[in-house]
């Protein structure tokens, strides 16, 4: 204990005297970058996940809630009545509204009655976004609340009239806080709430209509449970039961995504910033080396120096790692400002969890980066003291290599939470890094060769960014990575989408109707033909959910690793019928029906039945209008569902499905010199939803832009910790600098023409690490164009501009700003300097 | 060790003689000193209060002359060099170098009036280590063709610099491969490359075993002679000191000439 306690005094004394050296400024600031991006994701999901805790039974506005596609089993209700319990139902379904000025909107409607809700609270207000106050009852017989976005964008009024369906409403109040709406995070039409009683008026429910019927209940913990088991056990895959347990499983899953790979993306962060840590701590080393040495020569165990060694190692690390969470505190503040209203609006404060998380973090980055360089001062001879020329050993670059991956593959795996997803980003970082880094050694080797060995002024800049090849191929690679993700998250990100949206025939659907009741078939197509505009075929829509596939009961857990099939496996499905094919639905096995069979058929969209393990002649089950319905696989089809046409995962032959109750769906391509066709429609066809995908795609294009900016701006500390490397590297060489540029202006150079050779060295560092950038953003980008999106993908001059461009001016200030200070000096003190 | 010969000293002088590819305004210093210093005085901030290097140093250098400044160590010799070169400031008093005074230039009216007319030798070598040997020695010329101070081929004049001090076949290493004697070399070819006026040297051996010193003395005096440069030679050995025309001795800050 003693030896420690010496020890510690020992370092703290150094650490004093040796803060104004560069080197350990240099690595507390990399430990601030990396902590204060592990800790702004941190800080924010901690409040999030808080934030959902406090709300508990208020996200669904119940203590148990039960949702369906049909009318929930009165039997249930006269259970909760037996156990003494609490109980609502309410209906919610799309919608359409309509304006005075006939301007129309997607809603999200609301149909409740009295006791809703039955926990937390219902605000409403007469300002848009304003605090609101706690709603009296229900809205009064032919009013409705709306949602202040929809309010603002229509330019509605309180009191003004608008037409849902059949029925006029009155506008009387804002919905300033809805309990149970949870999370606007996939909400793409904005909520209205009406009175139960209210909805017959108003023609918008008919038995095909895509209604979800909602069973609100509360009461005693134990009469709840009771329930939830018998329902659960009674009704599985019919009814959803939602307890405090798994509230609100889209936000939970959509939090845990957000928390996974914002915190990989802050890794990224981590990882550059070790990168600067290596570097500042391979310079500590060195210049520890004679202190060291003469230490030994008086009398100190090599015990002793190691400890007072990694003592100030860690004193650092603790230091910086305080002040990197403060700094990631005040970070998280954007990513609330820019993702909160997706999780509940208001935040509550961050617990220390984070906190912690980030200390230790920061700790673990320490000892894989900066560890291995500073024990190589165990093995040096105490015989420097005699003889100057013995250095530190070389380190071991495996031995370096393997602490690093060590430090952050540990992380990696802690964030990502799954040893698969750590092991993916490992091998991609790794494989990005190294190949960023080839490219970078091989440009600056081209360099060499090109410059011919220029000397003065800027060219001597250039030629001295080769000459420096091994600190500026990783400044090169750091800012490299950085600037990549932001360009890819920027300018491919648009290029991307405005490439799909390209692809796509001017004259793409860009309107859907559904909820056409068979009765109105005829008369809309008329109307709609009549109006000029072409109807792309009216399609039978039927719902249904798959029991079961060869008599094998299908359930989620039946897809333990794949998310995608347990949602389909436990949704329910719009299914068809069709007595011939579609041309744009190529049959890719098995055979199409005759259009007079009598045999139940399905024919499966290819996708579905690769993710589901369905194959033709399989027997599938599907529940449809409270009938089982059972019939085998005749064909696999292929569709392409980004053409925007209607389009059906499983298709009935007529035999199978013409007889279940139906509603119709169509498609068509409404030019907006026609756009008086859609109030004209929904006037004349209450029961209709029409449904505007220009509006859609550009609330998915908001809610994409803004999880895109959160992205961003924590790559941004991939970009800070580039500084951070380059800051190193600098540091580094900074008495060969002070040595150079003193030389030079011994022998006469001015000071314009060293600066000049400066300014340029950094310059051409940014050009090449902006253009190494551009060029691996748009590889990506032409992949995810050509292999996902399978669109072509074009060139965007602005990304060499802006990534060169940009890399070339803005690390050229931070490369001066980092000098400067060794141009200030009298040659004098540089010669003396480089002794 | 290659000695320098006769005949590469001599080549060692530009073609055309010093009114040739050297732009030399030796007109205006020949007739009076290539060195004046008046009351100059060095003072420093120590962590006692100031400490003061120079006293009132008063000399004159002749152009061509050789003067060795002799002293034990931290009597501030290198201190004067540094200042007569303009290479820092003075705290008190003045240099006129080559008939400019130097507190009436900036650092870059410095750096311009050293470029081409200014060589320099040091202890250290001070060779820049990213540049090979050929390239070290183009450096001085690059910058004096810059100020318009040097016509001519420079590639063809570093390599013939080079292959004066013996390290022709050398052209392509860089430092780091070199010998400590052959750096110091180096060094010289690059000193003597523009055909300077005023070659300052501060301790050139040092760094340097006996016998290796002593041929890069011989060099440097060799290529002095052959051009007639004006040398401030600061040193510690009293024996190279007598190789020089005048010996002054730094002694607590203070300048005195030698018998």
């Amino acid at each position: 204990m003693n030896a420690w306690r010496e020890a510690l005094r020992a370092a703290w004394r150094a650490q004093l005297r040796d803060w104004r050296a560069g080197e350990l400024r240099v690595l507390a600031l990399a430990l601030i970058v990396a902590v204060a991006a592990v800790t702004a994701v941190g800080f924010f999901t901690d409040r999030v996940e808080r934030a959902m805790l406090r709300q508990g039974a208020a996200l669904i506005a119940a203590d148990l809630l039960l949702e369906s596609s049909r009318e929930i089993d009165p039997a249930i209700t006269a259970r909760a009545d037996a156990l003494g319990l609490r109980h609502h139902r309410m209906l919610t379904f799309p919608s359409v509204l309509l304006d005075e000025d006939d301007d129309s909107q997607l809603i999200s409607l609301k149909a409740v009655g009295e006791g809703y809700p039955l926990r937390g609270e219902l605000l409403i207000g007469e300002q848009p976004f304003a605090a609101g106050r706690p709603a009296d009852g229900l809205p009064a017989a032919g009013e409705i609340w709306v949602d202040p976005r929809l309010f603002t964008r229509m330019g509605l009024r309180l009191g003004g009239r608008v037409l849902l369906g059949a029925r006029e409403f009155a506008v009387a109040a804002l919905i300033a806080h809805e309990p149970d709406r949870g999370a606007s995070l996939f909400q793409l039409a904005p909520r209205v709430i009406m009175r139960h009683d209210d909805l017959p008026g108003t023609e918008l429910i008919n038995e095909a209509s895509r209604v979800r019927h909602h069973l609100l209940l509360a009461g005693d913990v134990a009469a709840i449970e009771t329930l939830q088991a018998q329902i659960e056990a009674e009704y599985p895959g019919e009814i959803r039961v939602r307890g405090l347990g798994n509230a609100r499983p889209e936000l939970a899953s959509a939090l845990e995504r957000a928390e996974s790979y914002l915190g990989l993306a802050a890794l990224v962060a981590v990882i550059l910033s070790g990168a600067a840590i290596a570097v500042a701590a391979n310079g500590f080393a060195e210049r520890q080396a004679d202190a060291v040495a003469v230490m030994r020569c008086l009398g100190a165990e090599q015990r002793f120096v190691l400890r007072v060694l990694l003592l100030r190692l860690l004193l650092v690390g603790l230091a910086a790692s305080l002040v990197g969470v403060l700094a990631g505190f005040i970070a998280q503040g954007v990513l609330a400002a820019l993702l909160a209203q997706w999780f509940g609006g208001a935040l509550p404060v961050a617990g220390m969890a984070p906190a912690l998380a980030g200390v230790a973090t920061g700790l673990v980055a320490l000892l894989g980066f900066a560890l291995p360089p500073v024990l190589r001062l165990r093995r040096l001879s105490v015989l420097r003291v005699l003889r100057r020329d013995l250095g530190l050993p070389d380190a071991s670059v495996l031995g370096v290599a393997v602490a690093a991956l060590l430090a952050v593959g540990a992380l990696m795996v802690w964030q990502a939470g799954n040893l698969k997803l750590a092991a993916l980003v490992i091998a991609g970082c790794l494989g990005t890094l190294g190949l960023l880094g080839a490219a970078a050694w091989l440009s600056l080797a081209a360099l060499r060769r090109a410059q011919g060995g220029a000397l003065i002024g800027w060219r001597f800049g250039i030629a001295n960014l080769a000459r420096r090849a091994r600190a500026n191929s990783l400044a090169l690679v750091a800012f490299g990575v950085g600037i990549m993700a932001l360009l890819l998250l920027t300018l491919v990100r648009v290029d991307l989408l405005e490439a799909w949206r390209a692809e796509l025939p001017p004259d793409a659907p860009n309107h859907f109707v559904i909820n056409v009741q068979p009765a109105e078939v005829e008369a809309l197509r008329e109307r709609i033909a009549g109006a000029g505009v072409e109807v792309r075929g009216l399609f039978p829509m039927v719902r249904g959910r798959l029991l079961s596939i060869n008599g094998e009961p299908v359930s989620e857990g039946d897809y333990a690793d794949d998310e995608r099939a347990q949602r389909l496996a436990t949704r329910d499905f719009n299914l068809s019928f069709a007595a011939v094919p579609r041309d744009d639905n190529p049959l890719l096995a098995g055979q199409w029906w005759a259009p007079d069979s009598d045999e139940l058929l399905w024919s499966v969209e290819d996708g579905i039945a690769k993710t589901l393990g369905i194959e033709v002649g399989d027997r599938l089950r599907y529940r449809v209008a409270g009938s089982e319905v059972l019939a085998r696989v005749a064909n696999l089809r292929e569709v392409s569902w980004d053409s925007f046409q209607v389009n059906f995962f499983v298709i009935g032959s007529p035999a199978t499905l013409a007889a279940s109750p139906a509603t119709y769906i169509t498609s068509f391509h409404l030019p907006p010199a026609d756009a008086a066709l859609v109030p004209a429609l929904l006037r004349e066809f209450p029961g209709i939803t029409l449904i505007d995908v220009d509006g859609l795609m550009q609330r998915v294009r908001q809610i994409v832009d803004r999880a895109a900016a959160a992205v961003e701006f924590v790559f941004a500390f991939t970009l800070l910790a580039g500084v951070v490397v380059l800051i190193a590297a600098v540091q580094s060489s900074r008495a060969e600098r002070a040595r150079e540029s003193a030389l030079l202006r011994a022998l006469g150079a001015s000071r314009g023409q060293v600066l000049g050779g400066v300014a340029a060295e950094f310059a051409a560092l940014g050009l090449l690490a902006g253009a190494l950038a551009s060029a691996a953003a748009s590889l990506l980008g032409w992949a995810v164009a050509a292999h996902i999106f399978q669109v072509d993908y074009a060139f965007n001059p602005w990304l060499w501009l802006v990534g060169a461009g940009g890399g070339a001016l803005g690390i050229a200030a931070v490369g001066l700003a980092a000098t400067r200070g060794v141009l200030a000096r009298p040659p004098l003190q540089g010669l003396r300097e480089g002794v | 060790m290659a000695a320098l010969s006769p005949s590469a000293a001599a080549e060692a002088k530009p073609e055309g003689t010093s009114a040739g590819e050297a732009v030399d305004e030796r007109g205006s210093a020949a007739a009076g000193a290539a060195l004046l210093a008046r009351g100059l005085g060095k003072t420093v901030a120590g962590p006692g209060g100031a400490l003061e290097i120079l006293c009132d140093v008063d000399l004159r250098i002749a152009s061509g002359e050789a003067v060795a400044i002799v002293g034990r160590s931290g009597s501030g010799k290198s201190t004067l060099l540094g200042l007569l070169a303009g290479l820092d400031e003075a705290s008190s008093g003045g240099v006129e170098l080559l008939g400019q005074s130097l507190g009436d230039l900036d650092e870059d009216g410095r750096a311009r009036l050293r470029a081409g007319r200014v060589g320099f030798v040091f202890q250290s070598f001070q060779l820049l280590p990213g540049l090979t040997a050929l390239e070290n020695v183009l450096l001085p010329l690059e910058l004096a063709a810059a100020e318009g101070h040097w016509r001519g081929e420079l590639r063809p004049r570093a390599a013939q610099m080079l292959d004066a001090v013996g390290l022709a076949e050398r052209a392509a290493h860089y430092p780091a491969q070199l010998s400590g004697g052959e750096q110091q070399r180096v060094a010289l070819a690059r000193a003597f490359a523009t055909d300077p006026q005023v070659l300052f040297a501060d301790e050139p051996t040092g760094n340097l075993d006996e016998a290796t010193g002593a041929s890069v003395i011989e060099q440097l005096f060799a290529l002095r002679e052959a051009q007639g440069a004006t040398l401030v030679l600061v040193t510690h050995d009293p024996a190279l000191a007598t190789r020089c025309d005048r010996r002054l001795e730094m002694h607590a800050g203070r300048l005195r000439e030698m018998s």
